[in-house]
């Protein structure tokens, strides 16, 4: 049987309720303890737990147990939910969280070195709960509970289903095991078939335990939690009744006597029992007159009937499973409204959606070729519905940006302990959306920022009261849409960006002048230059490899910008801006000879007409003067070898990249247009100054120009020449 | 290099129908001849998927000169190359009788990628049985060596049987781009 598959289930699984558990101690480290989360983190503890013991993970069970048992005592107001247990348990949570990795991994046998010492902690809490635990049951009706050991019967007939349902059914024996001793255990096979007719994925085998336990019947219930549904399990409290014993046979599909003899066998009764139990049934017998009858009139009397009509099954046990069904309905609802899906799916779709944006454009420009008017408003109705498929799918890729800024409570709360200062993380627009894959590569420059923040940015708690501020610090995150981009800030109220330091360091690096004059935004756009650090002293937050560089590069990656604002004394706000999506943007269409173009139109900064008396200005120079600044510039029929003759009217188009601002002097401006993304194949990975190509509305190919790629180019003249040579 | 390859590296498959189709035991392989200049090509038939007329191509800068450009497959982008340049003769002029011809090559591990060719004119398909095809002679075909896989003999005349995947080779186009135009501009001189 491959237990792989689910195990992956589990270990996913698992990592959801430990997010969720830990989100919940964050919220009782700070304070904040309500009975809602404190069950909620219960439940999660006991479903890992619960479900670890299906696998035989062992190590989870005995772990998870202890914290399972402190929520417990939480949750019966025996312990009192303070930040120090939050802690505690969040380094529990931890363990746990290495442990079902290590599950994950496939080692079961996986030590985690602070595990003892946890649990050791652990059972100072504990302390009291074993005088208590009867306390604990107290509550329940006294008929059937058993505050002390007992012997328990269990009858078990496994479903026909269940290891297609993939349950191994020795592994719930197993954790049946860690709830009491089984003391004798008959395993029942009279409902196999001969082997021809026997079906090897299917389960025939059944049980009769003897297990001798002080739990109570819930526990030993929610053992077999999971299989509940599909198997026939009959659970007799110690000292039962013969007559209940009696229905217990009769309602079982195997022969009477053969199920006396294993009771008498396993201990549950004696044979005097059971002859008087068989009496009165084979006066049953003659009751029903006809023969078999009572088998069939038990087994039509629904067993939960029959149970509680025992007073077997206690009522609060009807209530929990009742209300147990009724979440498993729920949980399917929701499940119903999430569809998982491979992101490659998503990406054909996204693909041929690209498609049809310019299928539909050129029928747009075929109907205005031809100018029917039928045609021109079938065409748009046609181009608006394409454009609103379009919005749709890529909204598909769309996740909230809130599960990643979620992250940071942990990682706020963790390095806040380890700096020894006091910070809140305040979180705003966390349902914010964007791509799936700018959120999964934004979370590392996040996290550099974040650390930074709290390690540079926020002061000293003495610092901070000596300035006159709360001494408790504030971190932010924040999302939110900003014309066509996303935006999220990483804000602190700390000692703000040293102006005058940052411009030191630079001039002694030899970045700037010394008599430079540069406006805020440039002085602080300084620190996103590699290696650059006025750090006094380097902790072991900063300087793990990640530079302010990279956040930039990575950012840059993403086809975003990072800005910094600061207010010295007051804090600094990093702000990141992103696209929305990676597959579609807005270009700008300009044309080189026969050659069309397209700029992302958010590098562009504004057109100009480069005027023959302008041009005759520059002879023999690559820049011109714009408004009094000296602004270089780049032939692009030049630099792309492009023949054919010059338009009388040129133009240039000023972007800006990198912080420099260049201008690219192009023969015609064509004007703005929705780009869907086609990436150029292995031939053309070397060309620099290429990002990509695009399709047009036309059904010519159009180049996506990488313009830091390209400035980069140009900067190395050498290599550009010798590119030129060759191509030549 | 003999015919050989052209059953072991052309196509395995076409080589096995072909087998089943022929009446006496002898392999025999369809080719799609085409002119370039005045010289008769011929490749594979089943490593092309498609012919299409000349059309106006996007030209990438920065490429040698045996990359024409690109073009617009049905939404895929396509690379193109002149199969004259890349022999070493004068780039081809477009005519009416010009076409692309797309082939498919391997890319990578398992990916394929959609590559055009442009010639001159396309001739027509043509079965040549494997007896009929003639090792490369070591000189005098006036194209790279390592280009032909062998000469085709097809009433009296020769076809010239074109390794496809030396031809497209990315890394001999691209990585050493420069070298090979240049050597090619040598051998046109």
């Amino acid at each position: 049987m491959n237990l792989d598959l689910a195990l992956d289930t589990y270990v996913a699984e698992s990592r959801e309720l430990l997010e969720q558990m830990e989100e919940a101690l964050l919220a009782f480290a700070k304070g904040d303890c309500d009975a809602d989360r404190v069950n909620a983190v219960f439940r999660a503890a006991h479903t890992i737990k619960g479900s670890a013991g299906l696998f035989g993970l062992d190590a989870i069970v005995e772990f998870t147990h202890g914290v399972e048992s402190v929520l417990d005592r939480v949750r019966d107001g025996l312990v009192i939910m303070d930040p120090v247990l939050a802690n505690l348990l969040l380094e529990c949570s931890d363990c746990m969280r290495q442990l079902v990795d290590a599950a994950g991994a496939g080692d079961t046998g996986a030590v985690v070195e602070e595990a003892p010492a946890l649990r050791q902690r652990l059972s100072v809490y504990l302390g009291e709960a074993r005088e208590t635990s009867c306390a604990g049951a107290r509550a329940q009706p006294p008929a059937r509970v058993a505050g002390s050991a007992g012997d328990w019967h269990i009858s078990l007939r496994f479903g026909r289903d269940v290891l297609r349902n993939g349950m191994d059914p020795v592994s719930f024996l197993r954790y049946l095991a860690t709830v009491g001793d089984i003391v004798s255990i008959a395993t029942l096979a009279d409902a196999l078939p001969s082997v021809e007719e026997m079906d090897p994925e299917s389960c025939y085998l059944g049980f009769e335990i003897q297990l001798c336990t002080a739990a109570d019947k819930q526990t030993i219930e929610d053992v077999f939690e999971f299989v509940r549904d599909d198997c026939q399990i009959r659970i007799l409290p110690p000292s039962s009744k013969a007559a209940d014993y009696v229905d217990l046979i009769t309602a079982l599909p195997e022969a009477d006597t053969r199920l006396g003899e294993i009771l008498v066998s396993s201990g549950a009764l004696t044979q005097a029992e059971l002859e008087a139990a068989l009496a009165s049934q084979s006066d049953c017998d003659q009751l029903a007159d006809v023969p078999g009858a009572q088998e069939a009139t038990a087994t039509n009397r629904r067993l939960g009937e029959i149970l509680v009509s025992q007073e077997v099954v206690r009522e609060p046990v009807v209530q929990a499973a009742l209300d147990k069904q009724k979440q498993g309905r729920e949980a399917k609802g929701q499940e119903a409204r999430f569809i998982r899906l491979d992101a490659e799916k998503l990406d054909r779709l996204i693909n041929q959606v690209g498609e049809l944006v310019i299928a539909g454009a050129g029928i747009g420009l075929a109907a205005k070729r031809v100018g029917a008017t039928e045609m021109l408003e079938a065409a748009s109705t046609l181009e608006s519905l394409v454009e609103s498929v379009r919005d749709s799918a890529l909204q598909l890729r769309m996740v909230p940006i809130g599960a990643t800024f979620n992250r940071f409570q942990r990682v706020v709360h963790d390095v806040a302990q380890e700096l020894g200062k006091d910070i809140g993380l305040v979180i705003n627009g966390a349902e914010t959306e964007l791509d799936k894959t700018m959120v999964d590569r934004i979370g590392d420059p996040l996290m550099h920022l974040v650390r930074n923040a709290m390690d540079h940015g926020i002061e000293q708690t003495d610092v901070r009261i000596a300035a006159g501020k709360s001494a408790k610090g504030m971190l932010s995150l924040n999302a939110f849409h900003e014309s066509g981009s996303i935006v999220i800030e990483v804000s602190d109220d700390g000692g703000g960006l040293r102006r005058d330091r940052i411009l030191a360091k630079a001039v002694e690096r030899g970045l700037v002048a010394p008599d430079a004059d540069l406006p805020d935004r440039e002085v602080f756009d300084l620190i996103f230059e590699p290696g650059f650090s006025t750090a006094a002293k380097v902790s072991n937050l900063s300087g793990r490899g990640v530079g302010m560089d990279v956040v930039k590069r990575s950012v840059g990656d993403l086809r975003g910008t990072v800005e910094v604002d600061s207010v010295e004394g007051r804090g600094t706000t990093i702000r990141i801006r992103l696209p929305l999506t990676l597959a579609i943007i807005d270009g700008f269409l300009v044309a080189v000879g026969k050659s069309v173009f397209v700029v992302p139109l958010d590098i562009v900064e504004e057109c100009l007409e480069l005027t023959p008396e302008a041009r005759a200005e520059t002879s023999g120079r690559d820049f011109l003067n714009l408004r009094g600044q000296a602004l270089p510039f780049i032939e692009l029929n030049q630099l792309f070898d492009i023949a054919g003759p010059r338009s009388p009217r040129e133009n240039i188009l000023v972007v800006r990249s990198a912080g420099r601002r260049v201008g690219l002097v192009v023969d015609q401006l064509i004007g703005e247009a929705q780009t869907v993304i086609k990436p150029l194949g292995a031939w053309f990975q070397t060309v620099k100054g290429i990002g990509g190509s695009t399709i047009m509305s036309d059904g010519r190919v159009a180049l996506i120009l990488d313009v830091p790629g390209l400035l980069e180019h140009v900067h190395r003249p050498a290599s550009r020449r010798e590119v030129l040579k060759s191509a030549a | 290099m003999t015919g050989l390859p052209t059953r072991a590296g052309g196509a395995s498959s076409a080589a096995g129908d072909a087998f089943e189709n022929a009446e006496h035991s002898q392999e025999r392989q369809q080719y799609l001849t085409f002119l370039i200049g005045k010289e008769v090509f011929g490749i594979g038939i089943l490593r092309i998927k498609e012919i299409i007329e000349f059309a106006e191509l996007t030209v990438v800068p920065m490429m040698p000169h045996c990359v024409r450009g690109v073009i617009n497959l049905r939404g895929a982008v396509v690379p193109v190359l002149d199969l004259a340049t890349r022999f070493g003769h004068q780039p081809a002029i477009p005519s009416r009788r010009t076409c692309i011809v797309i082939i498919e090559v391997q890319s990578g591990e398992d990916a394929t990628q959609d590559l055009g060719v442009i010639v001159d004119s396309v001739n027509e398909v043509i079965e040549i049985p494997d007896t009929e095809i003639a090792p490369v002679p070591s000189f005098g075909t006036r194209i790279p060596e390592g280009f032909i896989e062998g000469m085709g003999k097809v009433a009296g005349k020769f076809v010239i049987l074109l390794n496809v995947d030396r031809v497209l080779s990315t890394d001999d186009i691209v990585g050493v781009a420069s070298r090979m135009s240049g050597a090619a501009e040598a051998l046109a001189a």
